[in-house]
């Protein structure tokens, strides 16, 4: 639209085009590198709290297994840490290209460094504890924040044996210490002796507190379905292809699906849900008061519930790690003797489990982050009225419709399997739809779809 | 200014009493606002206006009548043509100068663009306030090819400077047509796809349809103009009622709110009739570069304007309301009084009236509709 | 209607206190006794062949030689489309008028702004105080003989002309960077005129 530049751009020096592939090659050696040694490590680390050796004793078996479980548990909040920066990352070029920007472009190649950039500046910030605040509650706030953020990584079900802790009542677990969360905001916003953090915080409370009930009603559906409240065996019961999921073989648990992703949107205080931190009507509503690392802590926790969102989302409807045509017995073949280290085939089948598993999240996670970027946000007496007026009763009726349609499935079995082949086609008619309509609107404008433009 | 405040709230000690800025994350410029709440309803919402008051008017009296121009722009700088053309037609009107043709069409071409821009930002930041950050995006987008246009008509992105008493200051670049109208044609189309990202989403319209309604009565009797007072039903335009300048030659609609998907007045329809708004700009326009006639671009004006003894009121459709300049000439060089009456003067006067009752969520809805820039209130 | 059968329909109605209409020095107007504006905006509103439904303006002019200070009114109808400019004269030394807040309530910020910039109280006003000007201000600025006060609550209002003070950096940085050995400039710094082009600090 604007002229072009007088005279063109000058050609980049030779030691720029060095430093250009230097920093090329940090950020691709930091962007590949820290998930994929974080990724290894999880791989590598979570069957051993089931391999006895053989041949040693009961005291240093427990000793392996303790150990291994330290570090997994370090390495598994680290992942949390380094997969809430990233988000950040991924969402701010995502939203800069869905509002003509540039974003960040950097600290590193496509800016990648940032959110290194971004965390070392909080840290080094002042940490400022308002006079007139209740220090040891204000001190205290951002640590259970982060504590409900980072035990539901326990149970999360990284790949077929990847997984820290499966619980007999994994689900109960995750949905009981989120609500650890909401302790941190309350204290937050009440501690910090502000007007605006006190708004914040009521509106913050009486949010995560509402949608607590359609997650929880919505996240029965799968537990019916499976039968037990373990993350593993809720992904066991479903099967790897799109028709043998819980959210398309069952028609309420599609209803449930999205009742329980609106629910969790609520809970991550993301937009259309994101009142508390309404940037233009409160500033940062409870978090107004936070400064350096107890801010960092907030921050880190909202966006590594995206990840958390989406996982347990993907466990519970959209069939997990499984693979497609990997059947159960397959891992069970390859995994030999109990007692020994398996071998490179098991191991090779845990990597495709978790790719497919982190394929499945990140796509969800990109849902939430176009949603942010799309939509207003609603104001509180709406958000009140939809959890209580139309979530919490379609998940009591999905509930319901789920008990008789597992009667229908004991009795008639082929039905799921029709369903699910029907709604994965009517799923795939309706995305095909929604493509063309995408490009007929970008060209409607005068533009084109530039993948090369990044 | 606490304690007056205080005792016109009757706090007793339940309610709270928030002050909404004077420093606003939105662009709508430093306004306090004073508010008494009970939980999320609103009792009452005092503004608390002068943060930027640059006694602009008392300025007016002591640099002559051509050194007052630039100070024009700061009146209104999100929409900086009209308070030029304001004044520059009040002097005028004084002096009883006839201004060429030519210059009456730049100056008609240059404010709707003007208006443009100007829309841009409010429907933009209303939509940011509302919580969707991508519209405002997409229309500073559009802005900055606007910014550029007018860079290379009058030199500037911002305070333009460029109207003159007698007429305009310089005239249209080569190729500054062409590139207009390839704009308006790729603008035409951005509007359609700013309706279907933002106007009917349903969130958007959940939070605006019915919220801060502001009947055509009331609205008259606070002295709302403008998109305000359309958008309560009064059919009103300077443009086509009281035409002046070159406005009798085009032919344009007058968006009149009539609830598109609520009540007649309430913030959508103040929203939606400035979307509209811009669709009829960019068609003015268009009909006025048509029809550009040729000539010059400024008359014969003395060399020291010294008009007679007397007074002259212009009114301005701005982007933002009714832009009165009321002059008065004792005869010297230097004004007697200049004084700008503009739009977001009397709409914020009307936020007492209609605050109480709505949340803490609507006043912002409140606010943005009713396109409020502080340089506007507080010269 | 015209200017002139708006102003015949108010004499009419309110005969010696509507003065006569001004010669048209571009503008019209016509002078209305301070005790009667009221009546006059009240009749000029709700008149059906008047309409004046909108206050256009309402400002004050400062006249020191004549010792008056004009409040300005200006009306219009949407309606029937005319318009006519009403003055007050008051006492410059102590200005009161009527408030015209019952007829048109957009006319309670605007004479809040014309005490606040000129000093003229309102009778009957609801929330007289001022609106531009934080509430602790002294003095009326819009008038002709307004002196600044010197500052407010510790700022300064007065600043060195800047281009002197530019020249006395430039000085000091000067002889810093030239040793002992140079003699020190003078002192003084010379008179505030803007220097030729191009000499900037």
């Amino acid at each position: 639209m604007s002229q072009p530049l007088a005279q063109p751009l000058a050609e980049p020096s030779p030691a720029s085009k060095r430093r250009a592939r230097g920093v090329l090659g940090l950020t691709l050696a930091v962007g590949v590198g820290l998930p994929g040694a974080l990724f290894g490590l999880i791989v590598a680390l979570s069957p051993l709290r089931t391999i006895v050796p053989a041949g040693w004793s009961d005291g240093e078996v427990f000793l392996l297994h303790a150990v291994g479980l330290v570090v997994l548990a370090v390495v598994l909040v680290t992942f949390g840490a380094v997969i809430s920066g990233m988000s950040v990352w991924w969402e701010m070029r995502v939203s800069s290209r869905m509002q003509s920007r540039v974003g960040y472009n950097r600290v590193g190649a496509g800016g990648f460094l940032q959110w290194i950039a971004d965390a070392v500046k909080l840290l080094l910030k002042e940490d400022l504890v308002p006079a007139e605040a209740d220090g040891v509650l204000f001190r205290a706030a951002p640590y259970f924040v982060i504590v409900g953020f980072a035990l539901t990584f326990v149970v999360l079900p990284f790949g077929q044996s990847l997984i820290a802790a499966d619980l007999d009542v994994g689900l109960f677990y995750v949905l009981s210490v989120t609500a650890l969360v909401v302790v941190g905001i309350l204290l937050a916003g009440w501690s910090s002796n502000s007007k605006w953090s006190l708004f914040g915080g009521m509106r913050s409370a009486a949010q995560v507190i509402s949608y607590e009930i359609p997650a929880g009603l919505a996240a029965m559906v799968p537990v019916l379905m499976a039968g037990s409240l373990s993350m593993q065996t809720i992904i066991q019961r479903q099967g790897a292809w799109p028709w043998q999921w819980n959210a398309l073989t069952n028609p309420f648990a599609l209803v449930a699906f999205f009742v329980f992703f609106i629910a969790q949107l609520a809970e991550g205080n993301r937009t259309p849900f994101d009142l508390p931190e309404a940037e233009s009507e409160l500033v940062a509503g409870y978090l107004s008061e936070y400064s350096s690392f107890r801010f960092a802590i907030y921050f880190l926790v909202e966006w590594g519930n995206l990840w958390v969102m989406s996982a347990v989302a993907v466990t519970l409807f959209l069939g997990g790690w499984q693979v497609p045509g990997v059947g159960l017995d397959v891992y069970e073949a390859a995994r030999g003797a109990a007692g020994s280290i398996p071998g490179l085939g098991w191991w090779g089948l845990q990597v495709l489990s978790m790719l497919v598993f982190v394929a499945k999240t990140l796509f969800l996670v990109n849902v939430i982050i176009w949603i942010r970027w799309t939509l207003p946000r609603i104001r509180v007496d709406q958000m009140m009225s939809l959890c209580w007026k139309y979530l919490v009763p379609f998940a009591f009726v999905c509930f319901v419709g789920t008990l008789f349609w597992q009667l229908l499935v004991t009795a008639r079995p082929w039905a799921a399997l029709a369903t699910g082949v029907a709604l994965t086609g009517a799923g795939l008619v309706a995305t095909f739809f929604f493509l063309r309509l995408t490009l007929r609107n970008v060209s409607a404008v005068g533009d084109r779809v530039d993948l090369t433009n990044w | 200014m606490e304690r007056l405040i205080l005792r016109r709230l009757q706090a007793d000690g339940e309610e709270m009493i928030l002050n909404f800025g004077p420093q606003h994350p939105s662009t709508h410029g430093v306004i306090n606002f004073m508010v008494e709440t009970d939980g999320e309803v609103i009792r009452k919402a005092i503004p608390d206006v002068g943060y930027l008051h640059r006694s602009i008017e008392k300025i007016g009296e002591q640099v002559g009548y051509p050194g007052f121009m630039p100070f024009t722009d700061r009146v209104d700088y999100v929409a900086a043509m009209f308070p030029n053309e304001g004044y520059a037609i009040a002097v005028e009107r004084l002096l009883k100068l006839e201004v060429p043709p030519r210059a009456q069409w730049l100056r008609a071409i240059s404010c709707e663009l003007c208006r443009i821009a100007s829309h841009l930002i409010s429907v933009g930041t209303m939509a940011m306030d509302i919580g969707a950050f991508t519209p405002m995006l997409h229309g500073v987008r559009e802005r900055e090819t606007l910014n550029d246009l007018m860079e290379a008509l009058c030199g500037a992105r911002l305070t333009y400077n460029y109207h003159r008493v007698g007429g305009v200051a310089f005239d249209l670049p080569e190729g500054w047509r062409d590139r207009t109208l390839r704009f308006l044609d790729h603008f035409d189309r951005f509007l359609v796809e700013f309706d279907r990202l933002i106007s009917f989403n349903e969130v958007f319209v959940k939070r605006l349809a019915g919220v801060a309604v502001i009947p055509a009565e009331l609205a008259t009797d606070y002295g709302l103009s403008g998109p305000n007072l359309r958008g309560s039903g009064v059919d009103w335009d300077l443009r086509r009622d009281l035409p002046y300048a070159a406005y009798p030659n085009f032919r344009f609609q007058i968006p009149v709110g009539k609830g598109f998907v609520g009540t007649v007045g309430d913030a959508f329809d103040r929203y939606y009739v400035r979307c509209l708004e811009m669709g009829e700009s960019s068609k003015i326009v268009r009909q006025a570069l048509e029809t550009l006639p040729e000539g010059e671009f400024m008359a014969k004006v003395p060399r020291r304007i010294k008009p007679e003894a007397g007074e002259a009121l212009s009114r301005v459709e701005s982007a933002r309301g009714e832009m009165a300049y009321y002059v008065v000439s004792d005869g010297t060089e230097k004004a007697a009084r200049v004084r700008v009456r503009t739009g977001s003067f009397t709409a914020m006067g009307i936020v007492d009236a209609i605050s109480p009752g709505l949340m803490v969520a609507d006043l912002v809805a409140l606010i943005a509709s009713l396109d409020v820039v502080a340089p506007e209130i507080d010269r | 209607m015209t200017v002139q059968e708006v102003h015949e329909r108010l004499l009419a109605r309110f005969g010696d206190e509507v003065g006569p209409l001004g010669e048209p020095k571009v503008d019209p107007f016509c002078v209305v006794r301070a005790a009667r504006i009221v009546d006059v905006c009240r009749f000029a509103k709700e008149d059906p062949a008047l309409a004046m439904d909108f206050l256009e303006d309402l400002t004050a002019l400062d006249w020191p030689k004549r010792n008056v200070i004009e409040v300005v009114y200006h009306l219009f109808s949407y309606r029937h489309r005319h318009a006519i400019v009403l003055k007050v004269e008051a006492d410059r030394a102590a200005p009161r008028v009527p408030t015209v807040e019952g007829v048109w309530r957009a006319a309670t910020w605007f004479e809040r702004e014309v005490y606040d910039l000129f000093g003229v109280e309102f009778a009957g006003h609801s929330d007289l105080r001022r609106i531009l000007l934080p509430d602790d201000w002294i003095g009326h600025p819009l008038r002709k003989d307004y002196q600044e006060a010197g500052g407010y609550r510790g700022f300064d209002n007065v600043r060195e002309n800047p281009l002197v003070e530019l020249r006395r950096l430039d000085e000091r940085a000067r002889a810093a960077a030239a040793p002992a050995t140079v003699p020190a400039p003078a002192a003084t710094p010379p008179a505030p005129v803007p220097p030729a082009t191009g000499e900037k600090a």
